[in-house]
């Protein structure tokens, strides 16, 4: 049998391979536990995390002796991983960057380490400067805080000056929606294949239902009236959607039921759209280096019709577990992140445009951030300090929240209304079918809480 | 069949089945080519062939900017996967003895058992796994991951291997008894030998499903035990472009595999294709 004759050293070979590589993963890889100071991190991928990562070494560690491990996740499986470790209090890691939404019934939950006495030690942190209703919303209802945020946006609207100048248009700076609407109209086709305005259309919770629940907040309409009645078919509900449909029927972008965030960014830089509704940060990828519209765009405020304003609230913020095995280290790695040092050491190592903005005062009254970031600074600043997540309506809330309703129940709900949305600005469902669906499953998740 | 007409068939044959493979390897190679792409060719529609070439998918899987090194959750993959093929072998040989060559009573319905584990989905027994290894304090702990992929490769490999193991001639093992072999003798000296391509087929199919398994990596290690696949996912950004880097440590992760499937090809092909022919 010559051809077992080869095989032998490899069946030998493989036991003493395996027992090779445990012995080298106990070694390398005990990063968790053992001597020395160290904290683990879960986070969402996005581009400021990663200069984080990429910073933390040299400066932080350096600074404390404090080795950070990180785990890095896209922002679905991310929100996976975190719900299932501060569910099930598994303490594997210490902090982990929540949101806004996920804050409040975390902290109900009992699932957040509270970081008071951590702010009123650390003298150096300064929580007076991070922009208020950033730490509002970061609050449980127990009035205890339970995040640090890392960066924070609303929504405004972002158009093109060039454009508007070359048709004799203005845009206010603080518009409604219909003035909104009638600027989209005479802006479209101002340039072959330039569309009036970008509206997120892809379904989504966390896409086409964000901006248009602004839109639905600011027409008096809410999902859920203070004691948990579903308004998702009430007429102010309606006429806002049905307004936000129609506009992006007629003047919005191309392929627009299946446009987010990303694909409105592309049909901005590519001159495809005059207009665009959405999260502040993206002006600083418009107005960033190597963007194509880099110096030819207008800000103003998010469109309003009954209240004062419109912008949306949101920001990834540090959490720490409960079940944290190395809290006090973790705070040390939470008020550095969080802290005033990082936005300077991030502005002068990575450059102004892309530090993780939207959290302190102090950073907009920093000449350098200022000079980076002239053409929206002000309109951001203006925009995330007049949101109001307690408030956002016409009539009192149940939940904090202004693009969602801050129940986990959420999501799901939001995700499966955002489908009928979206298959309204397809052309292939009414608006009125759509809302339909979205009051009886909104009325389903409500009786769990009339109860209460 | 004249010889001529064979050979057009057999042309024929031939092309289909080249086809086929390169329908197949296309999305490998499309994978392998954007990895040398730069972000900004990647991201392009439609896709550029013939954009210039570079390396920095690879440096980025190296962890050029996070300075996150890619050797712990490989080393944590390679554990998991050799370790579980290992005590999946030697398991599954003695079972598929007991079920081929000396044949228990009932085995046919043994047989089925093993297999009806494999009909409830796999994320059906998720929950319940996470929970027992956290009472237990097994979270994040590679050789969980060991005991895991063992158990549901068993299945697979039993059956192989019986399928291989009856190919057995029985003459042969009467033979060595009569030589006054024992039992551990005649699995070593003769069963082994004669079946080796049949293990070494079952034990590179179990290396694979382990090396590429997700699910249960992802939800049940954490900082120290994250193996490559979990790995794999850090690349993916709901901001920005990734799709370069994804191709490069994509490639770089399946380069194991495909080691381990050229090394075993020819046993590989023997050993599928064992219980074909008489």
């Amino acid at each position: 049998m010559p051809k077992f004759g080869r095989l032998v050293p490899l069946i030998a070979v493989m036991p003493l391979a395996a027992l090779g590589m445990t012995a080298c993963s106990g070694a390398g890889g005990g990063g968790g536990g053992g001597g020395g100071h160290t904290v683990n991190v879960l986070m969402v991928n996005n581009p400021q995390m990663v200069d984080l990562q990429k910073l933390t070494a040299d400066n932080f560690t350096k600074q404390t002796g404090i080795t950070v491990n990180y785990t890095v996740l896209p922002e679905n499986d991310v929100r996976d991983k975190i719900s299932q470790e501060f569910s099930s209090q598994a303490g594997q890691y210490d902090v982990a960057t929540i949101s806004n939404f996920e804050v409040p019934f975390y902290a109900k939950n009992g699932w957040l380490h509270p970081l008071d006495d951590y702010t009123k030690a650390d003298s150096g942190f300064d929580q007076a400067d991070i922009l208020k209703p950033i730490t509002e919303s970061l609050t449980g209802e127990d009035g205890k805080l339970y995040g640090e945020p890392f960066y924070g946006e609303s929504s405004f609207l972002m158009y093109r000056k060039d454009v508007m100048a070359a048709k004799g248009l203005t845009v206010p700076d603080n518009p409604t929606w219909q003035q909104v609407a009638d600027l989209a109209a005479k802006a479209d086709g101002a340039q072959p294949g330039m569309k009036g305005i970008c509206l997120r259309g892809q379904p989504g919770w966390g896409e086409v239902i964000a901006p248009l629940t602004t839109a639905v907040n600011t027409f008096g309409g809410t999902w859920f009236t203070k004691d948990w009645q579903a308004q998702v078919n009430a007429p102010e509900f309606a006429e806002a959607t049905n307004f936000y449909i129609n506009l992006v029927r007629a003047h919005g972008e191309a392929g627009a039921p299946q446009a987010g965030f990303t694909e409105c960014l592309n049909a901005m830089e590519q001159g495809k759209v005059a207009m665009w509704y959405d999260a502040t940060s993206a002006a600083g990828s418009l107005d960033g280096s190597g963007s194509p519209v880099a110096g030819k765009m207008g800000y103003a405020q998010a469109p309003v019709v009954k209240t004062k304003s419109s912008g949306w609230l949101y920001t990834w913020a540090w959490g720490m577990e409960k079940a944290a095995k190395h809290a006090d280290d973790a705070w040390k790695f939470i008020s550095w992140a969080s802290g005033k040092d990082y936005l300077k050491l991030a502005g002068t190592k990575l450059g102004w445009a892309s530090v993780p903005a939207g959290t302190r005062n102090s950073l907009y009254e920093n000449a350098d951030y200022q000079k980076a970031a002239t053409a929206f600074y002000k309109q951001t600043q203006t925009s995330i300090t007049t949101a109001d997540p307690k408030n956002p309506g016409v009539q009192p809330r149940p939940t904090i929240g202004i693009q969602f309703v801050d129940i986990p129940e959420f999501t799901d709900l939001g995700t499966k209304v955002s489908q009928s949305i979206s298959s309204a600005i397809a052309g292939q469902m009414s608006v009125e079918q759509a809302l339909a669906q979205g009051q009886q499953l909104a009325a389903q998740v409500a009786t769990k809480y009339q109860k209460k | 069949m004249t010889p001529k007409r064979f050979r057009r068939s057999n042309l024929v044959w031939g092309l289909v089945a080249w086809l086929v493979g390169i329908l197949f390897f296309i999305p490998v190679l499309w994978m392998v080519l954007t990895s040398f792409h730069s972000e900004a060719d990647a991201a392009t529609n439609p896709p550029k062939f013939t954009a210039p070439l570079t390396l920095a998918g690879y440096k980025e899987f190296f962890g050029a900017t996070t300075g996150a090194s890619p050797w712990p959750p490989l080393i944590n993959s390679a554990t998991a996967s050799i370790g579980s093929t290992i005590l999946v072998l030697l398991l599954a040989i003695p079972a598929a003895y007991a079920l081929a060559i000396k044949p228990v009573r009932k085995w046919t319905d043994v047989l089925f058992f093993f297999l009806s584990t494999k009909m409830l989905p796999v994320v059906a027994a998720l929950l319940p796994i996470y929970l027992i290894a956290q009472k237990l304090g097994l979270l994040d702990n590679i050789n969980l991951m060991v005991i895991l992929y063992c158990a549901m490769n068993l299945p697979i490999a039993v059956w192989m291997m019986h399928s291989f193991l009856a190919e057995v001639p029985v003459a042969i093992l009467e033979a060595a008894a009569i030589d006054g072999a024992r039992l551990p003798t005649i699995i070593r000296k003769v069963i082994v030998p004669i079946s080796a391509p049949g293990i070494a087929a079952t034990a590179l199919i179990c290396f694979i499903f382990a090396w590429n398994e997700m699910l249960y990596a992802r939800v049940l290690t954490g900082v120290v035990a994250g193996t490559a696949p979990v790995f794999l996912t850090s690349f993916i950004t709901s901001q920005g472009l990734f799709l370069a880097k994804v191709c490069a440590a994509a490639t770089a992760i399946s380069l194991p595999v495909l080691i381990a499937g050229f090394a075993a090809q020819d046993k590989l092909v023997q050993g599928l294709s064992l219980g074909a022919v008489k």
